[in-house]
């Protein structure tokens, strides 16, 4: 079978919208195009409709109810509802929040924001699994806290926090749990009512939905979470958030999450598969890999690989035919390296180097073994290039040499 | 971000990738840059001692494709010049000649940091041999 290139390995950035997910999307733009908040005719209420059948498929593949399903355009808002939202509405009962280093900035720049506004903001190191410590939770925890977020799965290395173990805690304390569960959404079950979560964030693009809508979960009973609106308006979405919905993402947000209830078992396995796959191929044709967090706890599409001696921008010039992203400094419009990685105790040399794969649904067997080909050849031809494999082979202690940095950095 | 079709160029088909003997007197090596910057440059130079031409230019980079253009290229212009020639090499050149974007220009600097760097280290071996050559001018 003839391999399309480029390949597209990125999944974790976003995913390309399932033609099933299209088709049923289309009738909602020109022919059912009725604002869902048109009480009064029939175009309102098709479109109703198609909210309220979509808002019951995102919550059966969360365990919870419909109305606790709060549409908004994306995670990064649901994020900001969240904190933001529970943060005004508790402030008599507290000012303290308990989040962790390697959350997505929709969450970090968030709680940087309240600590100007006077809240405190607790940011819990991960261990180099990429993992927090639940006695660091605990120990963390004051009469004034008010609320804990902790993303499921991250984004950059797809580990798993213990999220069951978190919400138990919150629980007894009687403290909201929210959780940025946009990565683990579709891929492992999720469930409010098992982890004991309050909130979770989610949105359609990681899950062969379209980009620009999302939602938040929000908790009715044990207890009944209110939120402080951020966007103030007509009133929608239970006053928590205003704003005409788009109905055509959401159908599209509700049939992709149908989708992935449905195949969600099968194609773990099926991707575990492939990822170990990968994996397994990369280092069995080259030394000096690292892998970067725990595999034990991960996504099982995701793996995040230091390729020592290769800087992370120059390998993916190699594999142009490939889609994936890398930690390294220079691919980030600011030169800054992986926030994540740092926090996991990967040197900078070694960050300068890692690559994050994230396989998808379209991604077939041919194309993780060209990948895996492709990969090896870039980085044997690159290490030919690198002054600093040559001087590791002769047995150089790269660590303890002097280096003389230009100015600039 | 596009590259430039000269970077492209530069990397897929680099010039004078390799290594020179260290302990040749002739050899002078500019290691610059570091691994947690993520831009090593090593630029080794063969000078002829007489006419102080650069002979023969080879390099190694760890680093971005911007990286490893700037130090290929540079290899590329030292060659056949004096050492006088070769310090007169700045980075705008660099940055001209590949069309190097602003976010790219501290590659071009390091670039030339390494020719000076080697071109240092060969004047410093030169030193280290002098002292028997001048012993015999002061008569």
């Amino acid at each position: 079978m003839a391999i399309k290139l480029p390949i597209y390995m990125d999944y974790h950035a976003t995913t390309p919208v399932d033609q099933r997910v299209v088709d049923t999307m289309l009738p909602y733009f020109h022919d059912k195009f009725g604002n869902a908040a048109s009480r009064n005719h029939s175009f309102g209420w098709t479109a109703e409709e198609a909210v309220e059948n979509a808002r019951a498929q995102i919550a059966r593949l969360i365990n919870a109810t419909p109305k606790e399903i709060i549409f908004t355009s994306g995670a990064t808002e649901s994020n900001n509802l969240a904190i933001k939202g529970a943060a005004e509405m508790y402030r008599e009962k507290g000012n303290h929040i308990i989040t962790q280093v390697i959350e997505h900035k929709a969450v970090l720049d968030t709680c940087k924001r309240l600590e100007k506004y006077g809240y405190e903001v607790t940011y819990l190191p991960v261990g180099k699994d990429g993992r927090i410590d639940l006695d660091d939770l605990q120990r963390a925890i004051t009469p004034k806290t008010i609320l804990i977020s902790i993303m499921y799965a991250n984004n950059e290395i797809g580990v798993i926090q213990p999220i069951q173990e978190i919400g138990k805690i919150a629980k007894e304390k009687g403290i909201l749990f929210h959780s940025d569960a946009v990565q683990a959404l579709g891929k492992i079950p999720i469930d409010v009512q098992r982890d004991n979560l309050d909130m979770i964030s989610l949105t359609a693009h990681k899950l062969y939905g379209p980009k620009g809508v999302g939602a938040l979960y929000v908790r009715r009973r044990n207890p009944r979470v209110q939120l402080s609106a951020q966007i103030d308006g007509g009133g929608h979405e239970r006053g928590m958030r205003s704003g005409t919905l788009n109905v055509p993402g959401i159908v599209g947000f509700g049939k992709a999450a149908e989708i992935c209830q449905n195949e969600m078992a099968e194609e773990s396995v099926r991707l575990r598969g492939m990822r170990d796959r990968l994996k397994d191929g990369l280092f069995a044709k080259l030394d000096e890999l690292y892998i970067n967090g725990s595999m034990t706890h991960r996504l099982p599409h995701n793996i995040n690989i230091s390729f020592a001696f290769v800087e992370g921008e120059s390998l993916l010039m190699g594999i142009n035919d490939i889609a994936v992203s890398s930690g390294s400094a220079c691919t980030s419009a600011t030169l800054e390296p992986s926030y994540v990685l740092k926090a996991l105790g990967v040197g900078e040399d070694l960050a300068h180097t890692s690559i994050r794969f994230g396989l998808g649904r379209f991604n077939t067997l041919e194309e993780v073994d060209y990948v895996t080909n492709r990969v090896i050849e870039v980085v044997q031809r690159l290490r030919e290039l690198s002054p600093l494999y040559e001087m590791a082979k002769e047995g150089i202690d790269l660590s303890k040499m002097n280096w003389k940095a230009t100015a600039e950095h | 971000m596009a590259y430039s079709e000269k970077v492209v160029d530069h990397y897929e088909h680099p010039r004078n990738v390799g290594s020179l003997p260290k302990e040749d007197p002739n050899v002078g090596t500019g290691l610059v840059g570091a691994p947690e910057c993520g831009d090593v440059m090593r630029l080794q130079m063969k000078i002829n001692p007489e006419t102080q031409i650069i002979e023969e230019a080879k390099f190694k980079t760890f680093g971005c494709g911007s990286a490893i253009a700037s130090s290929s290229l540079a290899t590329e212009w030292v060659k056949g010049k004096t050492v006088e020639e070769a310090l007169t090499i700045s980075n705008t050149d660099i940055v001209r000649e590949l069309s190097l974007p602003p976010v790219k220009i501290h590659c071009s600097v390091l670039a030339e940091d390494a020719i000076k760097a080697a071109i240092e280290d060969w004047k410093k071996k030169k030193e280290v041999a002098q002292p028997a050559a001048s012993a015999t001018v002061g008569n």
